[in-house]
């Protein structure tokens, strides 16, 4: 491992590039001498990028001086933090204990078949992330889906390629759009 | 500091204020089973095992974390005390897997310690167990994360004793593990190799790699002449590690159970320390007189040597190029020994004894393979060591004393403080100031440098020269001194440095457990070795001389360049 190869491009990461590390750099120099700022540089950086590209929290550590393992311990530590881009879509299955046993493991299992993706990864394409939650408060409409801000109620496995096609013609729903729709 | 009354087991004591409970009960011979309390370290109250009873409190509390207060009372063992330890440690016990028979701490682990004197006979919890993957990608250390109760003690020492922490807890809850960064392998960040955490381990999870196995096969190979050195620590240690009091010196003994083992020449490290002695000692009059980069700082420590690589790589010209002791005796037995013997180097296989988990990957460097092949073939810890006494039944504190083989054998008591923190600055200061003086340093124990203080001061008349040294050993210390010199601050001319605390009797090769008490018995032993010594100046080791006349010329001479010389490679830390 010598300098001119630096470890993380040694661990198989894609490249970053230099406006990614130039708003690590940005936001590291915001909060720098303020007090145990790690948490809050992640959460903005995350805000700005959509995820924590691994070159990105070398250059927070080096920026901090937070030893990297840290850097690494918080990132892996909070559910919020995202090591891996997001996909445009964002499926949320619920896990709560109503969801559960009204089989929302059933509906997990056809997500990860159809997509090809495990919980937590995102597909191929870029298109979908999937991911699952503890009780979005909707407990009536057991098992329940969300995709983005799109609400799905008492979905059945046999219903998932319906919901996903809904989602075939991009950008007609973005993550941050307001609009909220209960499809069932 | 006041004193408190504490009523401890009905017991009215008075114990100084600001006192953790453990440390009272301690003070006034009270024992409470501890698991991830480490001395020295601030308490994490991780692993409730010190649970005690405190009037008042609602919960049982932490001994190790909580102050006692004047006219507190506690009861360390109650049956409500007695029966939380037990359902924490079988909860510990339930995600551990049942290997101790087979486990390199084998009965001497502390969970399995726990076990036996709770009288556990079966766990009354069974559930899932995370599944964690093993790192044998080093050379040097194996984690073994299935056998990590998550104590901390590792992320302990790595962070405070060596400033490096390159382990931390990742991910949460059930599936927390101590690892690098994004879970990649120790090879793969800024670990040091340097075994603290080994020492600390409560269990099996950390260790060194065994190179037993290798070892074994070499003694048994009649083709190869197996060559074997000792490092001056563990003449102090080994007995140690097979029940002896810690600092027993046995070097007679080691070097008669070297023989019985296999081992075809007996060498001593000692005899490279008191060759790095004066190839340094030349190197820092050299630096001194011509103007070259100082503060000149030592290069025998494996471990600083990648600390100073990752961390500081713009100041590697302030290291000495001279190799350790161990790769400078690897490098002549295969040069100068093998040519006296009339042996092919090919067929010579060279074991090193060390204290030391780094030096297993300093061997294993491209940079030490300057004899046309690698110098060191194996590096035993002492731990190692032990553990083939035990398999090869010698009954080691029985065994008579025996000398080691010349002409690689013969060392002097300057070498043998190589073991010790301060050992080297000492042992160069003997040499360095007779050869600019022409006069025998007086006295020639040199004491500012000696001690387990984290960083010493010192400085010494030298013909009119005011010649200054600092000691520091842990890393921590080390990055210390490193930022003022860094910063311009320091106008020292040679700084020692030793990754472990106390130096090389407190390696990560030691035995286990290794503290300030243990290591503070096996310091006086390495002083003892030296003053018992005739030879204690490093330039007068005859075969050293010798060595001179038939083979190096003269110190920093060209030959010495070629095999007793190196450089460094610069690194990130990240």
């Amino acid at each position: 491992m010598e300098l001119s190869s630096c470890s993380c491009r040694a661990m198989g990461q894609a490249a970053v590039d230099e406006d990614m590390l130039k708003v690590a750099d940005e936001v590291v120099a915001k909060y720098r001498d303020k007090p145990g700022p790690l948490i809050q540089v992640l959460h903005e950086i995350q805000v700005r990028l959509g995820y924590l590209p691994r070159e990105v929290l070398v250059r927070v550590a080096e920026g901090l001086g937070v030893p990297l393992s840290d850097v690494s311990g918080a990132v892996t530590f909070y559910g919020l933090f995202s090591l891996k881009p997001k996909g445009r879509h964002t499926i949320s299955v619920c896990m709560g204990t109503a969801c559960y046993v009204r089989g929302s493991d059933r509906i997990i299992e056809r997500l990860e078949k159809d997509l090809k993706v495990k919980v937590g990864d995102t597909t191929q394409d870029g298109k979908f992330s999937l991911q699952v939650v503890r009780c979005v408060g909707a407990c009536g409409l057991a098992p329940v889906v969300t995709v983005d801000n799109d609400v799905y109620a008492r979905v059945k496995p046999e219903g998932i390629p319906a919901i996903l096609n809904r989602y075939d013609g991009e950008a007609e729903r973005t993550q941050d759009g307001r609009a909220r729709a209960v499809h069932s | 500091m006041g004193t408190v009354t504490l009523t401890i087991d009905n017991q009215k004591k008075r114990v100084p204020e600001g006192a953790t409970i453990l440390e009272a009960a301690r003070q006034v011979g009270i024992k409470i089973p501890t698991l991830c309390y480490l001395e020295g370290f601030s308490p994490l109250g991780a692993c409730r095992i010190c649970l005690v009873e405190v009037k008042g409190a609602r919960a049982l509390q932490p001994a190790c974390a909580t102050r006692v207060s004047d006219g507190m009372e506690v009861i360390t063992s109650s049956p409500r005390v007695r029966k939380a330890r037990r359902t924490t440690l079988e909860l510990i016990l339930s995600d551990h897997p049942y290997e101790c028979p087979t486990c390199i701490r084998n009965l001497n682990c502390e969970l399995q310690d726990l076990a036996e004197a709770f009288g556990i006979r079966a766990v009354r919890f069974e559930g899932e167990r995370f599944p964690r993957p093993l790192d044998d990608s080093g050379p040097a250390l194996v984690r073994e994360m299935e056998k990590c109760i998550l104590c901390r003690r590792c992320v302990q020492v790595c962070e405070h004793l060596q400033s490096v922490k390159a382990i931390a807890p990742q991910e949460r809850g059930f599936e927390t593990v101590i690892a690098p960064p994004f879970g990649v392998d120790l090879v793969d960040v800024d670990c040091v190799f340097c075994g603290q955490c080994t020492l600390v381990c409560p269990t099996g999870a950390l260790h060194e790699r065994d190179s037993t196995a290798e070892v074994w096969a070499a003694l048994a190979d009649p083709r190869k002449h197996v060559v074997v050195q000792t490092a001056p620590a563990t003449r102090v240690s080994v007995g140690e590690g097979l029940g002896m009091e810690p600092g027993s010196d046995v070097t007679g003994q080691l070097v008669t159970a070297l023989r019985r083992l296999g081992f075809d020449r007996v060498f001593d490290t000692t005899f490279g320390a008191d060759l790095t002695i004066v190839e340094e000692a030349h190197e820092l009059i050299q630096r001194i007189q011509e103007g070259g980069r100082l503060p000149m700082i030592t290069s025998c420590s494996p471990g600083w040597v990648k600390f100073i690589e990752h961390n500081y790589p713009h100041l590697l010209d302030h290291l000495s190029t001279c190799k350790s002791p161990q790769q400078m005796l690897g490098a002549l037995v295969k040069t100068y020994y093998a040519r006296k013997a009339g042996l092919d180097p090919a067929d010579i296989y060279v074991v090193s004894i060390m204290p030391c988990t780094a030096k297993k990957f300093e061997a294993v460097r491209d940079e030490m393979r300057d004899s046309g092949y690698q110098d060191v073939d194996a590096v035993l810890t002492t731990r190692e060591l032990c553990r083939m006494l035990k398999e090869a039944a010698i009954d080691f504190s029985n065994l008579p004393e025996e000398d080691y083989d010349a002409p690689l054998g013969i060392g002097t008591g300057a070498a043998a403080l190589f073991g010790a923190s301060g050992g080297v600055m000492e042992a160069a200061l003997r040499t360095a100031y007779e050869v600019i003086t022409g006069k025998t340093l007086e006295p020639l124990e040199f004491t500012p440098v000696r001690g387990l203080k984290g960083i010493k001061e010192a400085a010494l008349d030298v013909d009119g020269l005011e010649l200054k040294v600092a000691v520091a050993h842990t890393l921590g210390n080390a990055r210390k001194l490193l930022d003022l010199v860094d910063a311009g601050q320091a106008d020292y001319h040679f700084i020692e440095v030793m990754a472990c605390p106390g130096g090389c009797i407190g390696g990560g090769g030691q035995p286990i457990p290794s503290n300030d008490a243990i290591r503070a018995r096996r310091v006086a032993a390495m002083y003892t070795v030296d003053e018992r010594m005739t030879l204690r100046k490093s330039h007068e080791n005859p075969a050293l001389k010798q060595l001179y006349a038939e083979f190096l010329g003269k110190p920093l001479g060209h030959r010495s360049h070629e095999l007793l010389h190196t450089h460094y490679t610069r690194r990130s830390r990240y």
